[in-house]
């Protein structure tokens, strides 16, 4: 699965534990939700970065007292039409401050590609490869964003305010 | 008149398969010979649910052509030539049974 | 009338950039129909029984001259020639082209016009009272609201893909002509004891299989967190919103298994982070919106004006159209008055291009170039000098929309049906067809006074049968036509599920059995000012079921 990492295509480093086997020292490693709750602070202590994956119908605020030891959060996208990982993205970048990478995972497309930036993701599992090289152009699709969201984007109120601020009443043709 | 997606195929008359072509949604028939013709006279139709299920499999598949396909009721005329089975093929194929406004106008 | 400034412009213009690309790919075959259907929804494209339909956005109900006049030459150039209003204040296109539909789209966006969020699982068109900003006892205007909110709404990154459909409504006035109560969010603006406007919230409403009317979760928001509060109901759907069954995604059954009471404290928990936070209504920022709605300059005019009352003596159909289609405006002097598309015979909510165009162009003349559609599916030219009237009536009545049956008997509300609607069970139009015949008489109209008959061809409730004073819904029974009836449902601030009458009726009978029920009405009612919807109340529906079913 092609990773999209800060906008271009990436190597992904980590390794996806699928099942009970020993977790690898010195290794980076995407470790399932109940495996890592099991065992958590045990697992944040070894050598190497840890992240989870989280389902999509799980709270976010269960991973609160590890986010600042975590790093990666994967969440889940099962059907490109289930919205729940935005909501979940959105928490955790915004209420829990989780600074780590932010991965989506699932089937995403580049038609989705926007709003999950916007939402906080800086790393996408792209579900086409085609839709990796995509990527730079699906960002750049739109210009205008009404609303606040996980992303510094200055939403259309706040510019027309400082365009507003700029402009003296002179100048103003409304 | 459920919409026919929503059935489990069950075939106990002759059917055909029928679908809207993808660029202007037109009503479209799958032909015995693997296309699409808005001339429900051209349709494939079967009467055993296999039959009905591999030429839906083969219309679904097919998905540049024609969308949204399923299998409809057919009857057959008293020229033979097959008939849609209930009303909401009759509307289909016939159009609307209401007169479109532009016929009022101004 | 709210003027798109060039970053509403651009982004409208960026849309249609994207779908022109997305129906290339999907034309192509580069995306699966399975793909495309979604990002098409996304854009108000269904595929009907015909054809493709395309729903375009009229914001809270409001137009200029100049978009009715672009929706015209949409039905000319793209379509078949006229277009439907519907009960969502949007207007749909039955016989349109994927093929054409990019350039259709660009077209429609020179009128800052779009099918945005019309479709898919996302918040759909805010909708209002059709007489916002004109009508005498608004505490004020609600569209600055619904306008703030369909920015905030529009490609939200974190609501494009809710569990189902999100409709929200707004009033302002305290008769509810938005039917806020049966909406998945209402919001009515109000003042509190203390003399503050704010919002009442009102979440959970619907109609469809299982219809709700909503429930207050919160009897008094400040203005200023009608953003953030918005935003904190979204993302407790969002998150805990049934996804395994479409019959129980909406937010209506999450507020009925969770109890209004637990509902509002998941909002509450989700919202006291936020409220201060960048979603705060800034003040500077509802100036903005505010003063990018547009209000006439109205001429000083005096109420009443002298040949009002010469021409109501001289022309009794004139009489009857002021009577019935005309409302009194918070100006003096002025009018709103309501277009009706119920001619006799006449599909509802139907307007030929040439009607919109004529339509614009009286508004223009009358009306300050401005529109509103009703969900009622009428129109409304809001802003009209009273001397003006009897000139506009006449135009009116030349194009065939100056019936004066506006919220009588042959005023029905009724969905495109199985004449167009791959949902549907039964036909709806020609069934409102029959009673437009059958009730042609508009004396007899007059007599039974307000009456809502709503027909559904479908579960899926488009006609909103549910709150109709007689409600209609299709069913299929045996590959035939049936109808159930239902009676005493209302819209309004007291919203009620209609109640059903007796077992479904076939195609044939439809007509005769709402004949039945309207005489059994006048029979039973107290007075003849007692409305059929007071009637029913009263009495339930027993006594007209015992009429209705006897002769059956």
């Amino acid at each position: 699965m092609p990773l999209i990492k800060n906008g271009r295509l990436a190597e992904d480093r980590y390794v996806r534990l699928l099942d009970e086997s020993p977790i690898p020292d010195g290794v980076a490693v995407i470790v399932p939700a109940a495996r890592f709750l099991a065992d958590a602070d045990e697992i944040l202590r070894r050598d190497g970065p840890t992240g989870v994956e989280w389902p999509n119908n799980r709270k976010v605020a269960e991973l609160e007292p590890y986010l600042d030891r975590l790093a990666v959060v994967v969440l889940s996208f099962p059907n490109f039409k289930d919205g729940r990982g935005y909501s979940q993205a959105r928490l955790l970048r915004e209420r829990y401050g989780f600074l780590g990478e932010l991965r989506a995972a699932g089937q995403i497309l580049r038609d989705q590609f926007l709003f999950l930036a916007r939402a906080g993701f800086d790393a996408l599992e792209v579900a086409k490869p085609g839709d990796a090289e995509a990527f730079a152009s699906a960002l750049a699709r739109y210009s205008v964003f009404y609303q606040d969201a996980g992303d510094d984007r200055a939403p259309a109120l706040r510019r027309r305010l400082a365009r507003m601020a700029a402009v003296t009443p002179r100048e103003m043709v409304r | 008149m459920t919409a026919p997606q929503q059935q489990k195929l069950k075939v106990t008359g002759p059917v055909v398969v029928t679908a809207n072509r993808l660029g202007d949604g037109a009503v479209v028939y799958r032909t015995g010979s693997g296309d699409w013709s808005t001339a429900l006279a051209q349709a494939a139709v079967v009467d055993t649910a296999p039959a009905a299920t591999a030429l839906l499999a083969a219309a679904i598949t097919d998905d540049i052509g024609a969308i949204g396909a399923y299998v409809a009721p057919v009857r057959f005329g008293a020229d033979g030539r097959p008939e849609p089975g209930n009303l909401r093929e009759r509307i289909r194929l016939g159009g609307p049974t209401i007169a479109l406004p532009v016929a009022i106008g101004i | 009338m709210y003027l798109y400034d060039d970053f509403d412009r651009t982004l409208v213009a960026e849309r249609v950039v994207e779908f022109r690309d997305q129906v290339r790919r999907r034309l192509s075959g580069e995306l699966t129909e399975e793909e495309f259907k979604p990002l098409r929804l996304m854009n108000g494209i269904y595929l009907q029984l015909h054809a493709y339909m395309a729903r375009i956005a009229i914001p809270y109900g409001t137009l200029s001259s100049e978009q009715l006049r672009m929706l015209a030459h949409v039905g000319r150039r793209y379509d078949r020639g006229y277009g439907h209003f519907t009960t969502r204040q949007n207007i749909q296109f039955n016989w349109i082209k994927l093929e054409d539909l990019p350039d259709a789209m660009a077209d429609l966006a020179r009128a800052g016009l779009h099918g945005m969020q019309t479709s898919g699982n996302c918040v759909r068109n805010l909708t209002t009272d059709q007489w916002a900003g004109v009508a005498a006892e608004e505490v004020e205007d609600p569209r600055i609201w619904a306008e703030i909110l369909r920015q905030h709404c529009t490609m939200h990154p974190e609501f494009t893909f809710l569990p189902r459909k999100f409709k929200i409504a707004l009033t302002a006035s305290k008769h509810d002509r938005a039917a806020i109560k049966v909406h998945d969010i209402g919001l009515r603006l109000h003042r509190n004891g203390a003399g503050e406007v704010g919002f009442e919230v009102i979440v959970g409403g619907g109609l469809g299989r299982t219809p709700f009317i909503g429930k207050t979760i919160k009897p008094f928001l400040p203005k200023r967190d009608l953003v953030s509060y918005v935003e904190a109901i979204l993302r407790v759907y969002n998150l805990a919103g049934r996804r395994d069954n479409i019959y129980k995604a909406r937010i209506k059954i999450l507020v009925h298994d969770l109890g209004a009471d637990a509902f509002a404290k998941e909002v509450e928990a989700e919202w006291l982070p936020i409220k201060d936070g960048p979603l705060a209504l800034d003040p500077a920022v509802i100036a903005d919106i505010a003063a990018r709605f547009r209000y006439p300059d109205y001429p000083r005019l005096e109420e009443n004006p002298p040949e009002l009352a010469r021409l109501r003596k001289a022309d009794r159909r004139f009489d009857a159209w002021l009577d019935n289609s005309v409302t009194n405006h918070k100006v003096t002097g002025h009018a709103i008055v309501t277009l009706s598309l119920k001619p006799e015979g006449g599909a509802p909510g139907d307007a030929t291009s040439d009607q919109m165009d004529a339509i614009a162009d009286l508004a223009d003349r009358y009306s300050f170039g401005e529109i509103r559609v009703c969900h009622e599916q009428n129109l409304v030219l809001p802003h009209v000098a009273q001397r003006d009237l009897p000139a506009l009536w006449r135009a009116l009545d030349a194009i065939g929309v100056a019936t004066p049956n506006v919220g009588l008997v042959s005023d029905i509300i009724a969905c495109p049906g199985l004449d167009y609607c791959s949902l549907a069970n039964t036909r709806a139009i020609p069934v409102a067809q029959e009673l437009t015949r059958r009730f042609r008489d508009l004396e007899l109209a007059r007599d039974l006074g307000r009456l809502h008959i709503n027909i559904s061809g479908c579960i899926n409730a488009c006609g909103h049968h549910h709150v109709g004073h007689i409600g209609i819904l299709g069913v299929e029974k045996n590959g035939e036509e049936f109808y159930q009836i239902t009676l005493g449902g209302r819209a309004d601030e007291k919203a009620e599920i209609g109640a059903l009458l007796g077992p479904a009726v076939p195609y044939a009978q439809v007509a005769d059995v709402v004949e039945d029920i309207v005489a059994a009405y006048v029979e039973l009612r107290e007075r003849p000012d007692e409305s059929f919807v007071q009637t029913v109340k009263r009495l339930g529906v027993e006594p007209f079921k015992e009429r209705v079913y006897a002769s059956h």
